[in-house]
């Protein structure tokens, strides 16, 4: 097992949750731990009920994790809907003046706080939180300089009096555990290593910089809106034009238009938004102009729950826009994935002059994880493929109007034509969303010929080949032949190895087939790896098992059995591993673990 | 090595000549209107390759294949935001949009709002003819109450836009009517829309000889007043050109409504475009500030 722990912090949307969660994950981050947080939160700005967990450790954290070590719960409700949650070992600290405690499991520690013998509640409305942090930290066996740093810096802004008064309080905290609480049994570990943290959201954005994008448009939609705020606050620091646009269908066309002047545009949505732009997607195709879309999924259909995460939108993706068109989708596989997935699937889009699709969701958007800074490469490989920004390429450049023998879409053995950008002399053509000839001319009206709409089908579809040979084939993690194969894809990559480790542990051999490339798809990979598979399992977060099905139209393999969740929060390890267990005793092929967390 | 410079030879109206004819059904009214647009990049001596003609989807949309400047055939309704994007992206270049009533102000209203207000610098020509044509004759969201189409064969019980009040309302800054049947008048006005530095609206009555039966030659001829003959009008008056835009019957004012100087476009308005147009620039972000990126996350 993992040597983790784990803080929860629940309480109401406007009761500060979100600020003892940054001063421990910057804690824990100074001290060289990893961390993994997780928010579940709901669509309410005040009130309602929000629950953080923040996991960290020496080795790589990738998910919540199955144990509560810590619980702090900031209101009544908190403590009636997580108490039970703790096990043997775990400890509760919470405000003794306005909250009662349950009934706590055998080996748990409660902790009640005199809060108001320990500050002055009338002068500082957050005493409590600021207490249980010092409190916490004493616990957790970690000096308190540690914590005046990260107060310090925390309140910086707001002044010396702020910062002292909150110094004096976790203080207080800090001595009254000290005095009344047992500490835990193995303090927080310290390492040498530096980590960044940050959040998918971040990270798609930071990616989207490093590949060179220079045009970012958005409508505001959950849980995809931090990659706007991202780009909006460094705009003009990184020389990116940042717009917020009147809706999704204007954000795509926007983007297709900024592409079509030669510069690498993107745009980041949910679902609903993602649904408007499917028109546009085809006029990317249509006129090959490269655009890259990320879909940040929230649990559908319709508005359905903003706050929560699905990956229910894969056939949403596969569909979007009418007509056959090549495309490619990725799904990054952790939140330092959302970073590196940016440049690569931008080159590929580049290159083939379509659509490039990112499949995120709310699980890597809006959770937070310590990333190695090193894997944070502002200098990536940017190939903008066959594209002409000067007069140099085979029009006539003398010819300024004469257009010499440039054809925008002369047919290749690749399907990619050499790409224009208007401006540049003797290129001269219009790109048209109607089906067209080489040099643009529309064969959508009276010029229209059907062996030349074959032919531009043909033209545009032979990219697809070219596409599939430029994305890495997916690979078996652990050994083959193992008891159970898990396969996943995208952002359960990290609950599925963690899944595959206690099982291992357990005496059950599992590897994993993670899928990170989902169109197009090497289904004879695929199946050459699974086919020295003993039991497969497809584990996914949506009702109707969308890879699944995918993955059979693909290739026809059908696993022995599934694992999906649909309730909108994420999978635990434990829930995968009691699945896996369910189904290798035969009891059921399909598996929908019960979330136990109430947010 | 020495350089030869070439000198630039005269644009003149055969460079403007798309590869192929217009389809459009003779006598109507866009006729008047490509040429118009030709004529005024031949007087306005505007290298080809430095314009980009953008539109939508519609009869009037097809202009693009029919002027040999850069073009893009976009979607319909959806012109405007690709011509935002486009010119963002390399504000050197002029921006022309063209499209129809159906396609500017009904499936694309919402862009047409929002284009107006951030004062995107282009000329938007909206051939209106106050009908859908290409679908083969249903109401628009300029027909008149009363007009009988395939889609309201009782009369058309809704009230019509005015592009021109609404454009005034949106906060556009160049705001003109035109008319397919004056064409100096019309070059004109087209000439000065591309010369606004901003977002320039140029409505053009541009009669449809197939499905509308109202609104044509013969109907807008006896009524159509310009406004430069009225030496008492002043275009930089706002409220003036709201009154104006509100005429409609025997008398409709055609010309400049309204123009102001004294707004920023959007390119201009925005420091990350100091530097020069985006498409011109290092796509990679500069060493010491992707470190301060990081950095800020530790």
């Amino acid at each position: 097992m993992k040597q983790t722990f784990a803080i929860s912090i629940g309480g109401a949307a406007g009761q500060g949750v979100a600020t003892p969660g940054d001063i421990f994950a910057k804690i824990f981050s100074r001290r060289g731990l990893n961390l993994n947080a997780y928010n579940a939160y709901q669509s309410i700005i005040r009130g309602g009920h929000t629950f953080l967990t923040i996991r960290t450790g020496t080795e790589k954290v990738t998910n919540m994790g199955d144990r509560i070590d810590l619980l702090i719960p900031l209101n009544q409700d908190s403590m009636d809907r997580h108490l039970n949650l703790l096990r043997a070992g775990a400890s509760c600290i919470y405000n003794a003046d306005t909250i009662k405690p349950g009934t706590a499991a055998d080996g748990v520690q409660l902790c009640p706080l005199p809060v108001s013998e320990l500050a002055d509640i009338t002068r500082n409305k957050v005493a409590q939180n600021t207490l249980a942090i010092g409190a916490g930290l004493h616990m957790m066996g970690i000096g308190f300089a540690a914590l005046e740093e990260a107060l310090t810096e925390q309140f910086k802004k707001k002044g010396d009096a702020v910062i002292a008064e909150n110094v004096s309080v976790a203080r207080a905290g800090y001595d009254y555990a000290a005095a009344h609480f047992t500490a835990f049994q193995n303090p927080l570990p310290k390492t040498e290593n530096r980590y960044a943290i940050l959040s998918g959201n971040t990270a798609l954005a930071m990616g989207g910089a490093a590949a060179g994008v220079k045009f970012y448009c958005a409508y505001p939609m959950s849980p995809s809106t931090g990659v706007l705020h991202w780009m909006a606050a460094n705009a003009r620091k990184a020389g990116i034009m940042v717009r917020q646009v009147e809706d999704e269908i204007g954000v795509i066309n926007m983007a297709i238009g900024a592409a079509h002047g030669g510069v690498r545009a993107m745009c980041a949505t949910s679902g609903g938004g993602f649904a408007l732009m499917s028109e546009g997607l085809g006029m990317s195709a249509m006129m090959e102009t490269p655009v890259v879309v990320i879909n940040c999924q929230r649990a559908g259909p319709s508005t359905g729950v903003p706050t929560k995460t699905e990956q229910g939108d894969l056939w949403q993706m596969l569909g979007a826009a009418f007509g056959d068109y090549p495309r490619v989708i990725a799904a990054p596989l952790d939140i330092g994935d959302c970073f590196k997935l940016i440049p690569e699937i931008f080159n590929i889009a580049d290159r083939f002059q379509c659509p490039g699709l990112v499949l995120c969701d709310l699980l890597l958007s809006e959770g937070r994880l310590s990333v190695n800074p090193k894997e944070l490469d502002f200098s990536p490989v940017i190939d903008r493929g066959e594209l002409i920004t000067a007069a140099n390429g085979n029009g006539d450049s003398s010819a300024a109007t004469t257009n010499g023998g440039y054809k925008r879409y002369k047919i290749t053995e690749s399907g990619v034509s050499p790409r224009a950008i208007p401006g540049v002399p003797g290129h001269i053509h219009t790109a048209a969303t109607d089906e067209h000839q080489e040099d643009g001319i529309l064969i959508s009206d009276e010029f229209t010929n059907p062996t030349k709409r074959r032919a531009m089908m043909e033209k545009r579809m032979r990219k697809v080949a070219g596409i599939e040979a430029a994305v890495p084939r997916p690979t078996l993690a652990g050994p083959r032949g193992a008891d159970v194969t898990l396969i996943g894809w995208g952002s359960t990559n990290g609950v599925i190895e963690e899944a595959c480790e206690i099982l291992n542990e357990q005496g059950i051999s599992a590897n994993q087939l993670q899928i990170r490339w989902l169109a197009p798809l090497h289904g004879d990979a695929i199946l050459e790896i699974l086919k020295d598979s003993r039991h497969t399992i497809i584990v996914e977060n949506n009702y109707s098992g969308q890879f699944a099905r995918y993955l059979r139209s693909e290739t026809s393999f059908v696993p022995n059995g599934h694992i999906r969740k649909y309730d909108g929060e994420p999978f635990m390890p434990h829930h995968i591993v009691e699945a896996v267990k369910e189904q290798l005793a035969g009891k059921t092929k399909l598996s929908v673990p019960a979330h136990e967390i109430m947010v | 090595m020495a350089t030869t410079v070439q000198r630039a030879s005269q644009l003149t109206l055969a460079d403007l000549k798309g590869k192929v004819d217009p389809d459009w059904c003779p006598g109507c009214g866009d006729f008047g209107v490509l040429a118009a647009l030709q004529k005024a990049l031949v007087e306005l001596q505007i290298p080809t390759h430095k314009v980009v003609t953008i539109s939508g989807i519609g009869c009037s949309s097809n202009l693009p294949g029919y002027i040999n400047t850069y073009g893009m055939h976009t979607l319909h309704g959806r012109s405007l935001a690709v011509a935002t994007g486009l010119k963002l992206a390399n504000h050197e270049l002029t921006v022309v949009v063209t499209g129809g009533d159906g396609d500017g102000f009904g499936i694309g209203g919402n862009h047409f709002v929002h284009t107006m207000r951030r004062n995107v610098d282009l000329l938007y020509i909206v051939m209106d003819n106050q009908i859908y044509g290409l679908t083969t004759g249903q109401t628009s969201p300029t027909s008149r109450i009363g007009m009988k189409t395939k889609s309201m064969p009782f009369g058309n019980i809704e009230a019509p836009i005015n592009p021109i009040s609404l454009a005034l309302a949106a906060g556009a800054t160049f705001i003109a009517r035109g008319f397919s049947g004056e064409q100096k008048h019309l070059t004109e006005l087209i000439k000065e829309g591309i010369q606004h530095k901003g977002f320039s609206f140029l409505d053009v009555f541009s009669p449809c000889v197939t499905y509308n039966h109202d609104n044509t030659y013969q109907w807008f001829r006896p009524r159509v007043k310009k406004l430069e003959d009225d030496t008492a009008y002043n275009s930089t008056d706002w409220m003036a050109a709201m009154e104006k835009s509100l005429l409609w019957g025997e008398e409709i004012p055609i010309g400049k409504f309204f123009e102001r100087t004294d707004v920023p476009s959007l390119h201009g308005a925005e420091p990350v475009l100091n530097e020069g147009p985006l498409v011109h620039r290092d796509p990679r972000v500069p060493p010491d500030i992707a470190r301060s990126f990081i950095e800020e996350l530790m």
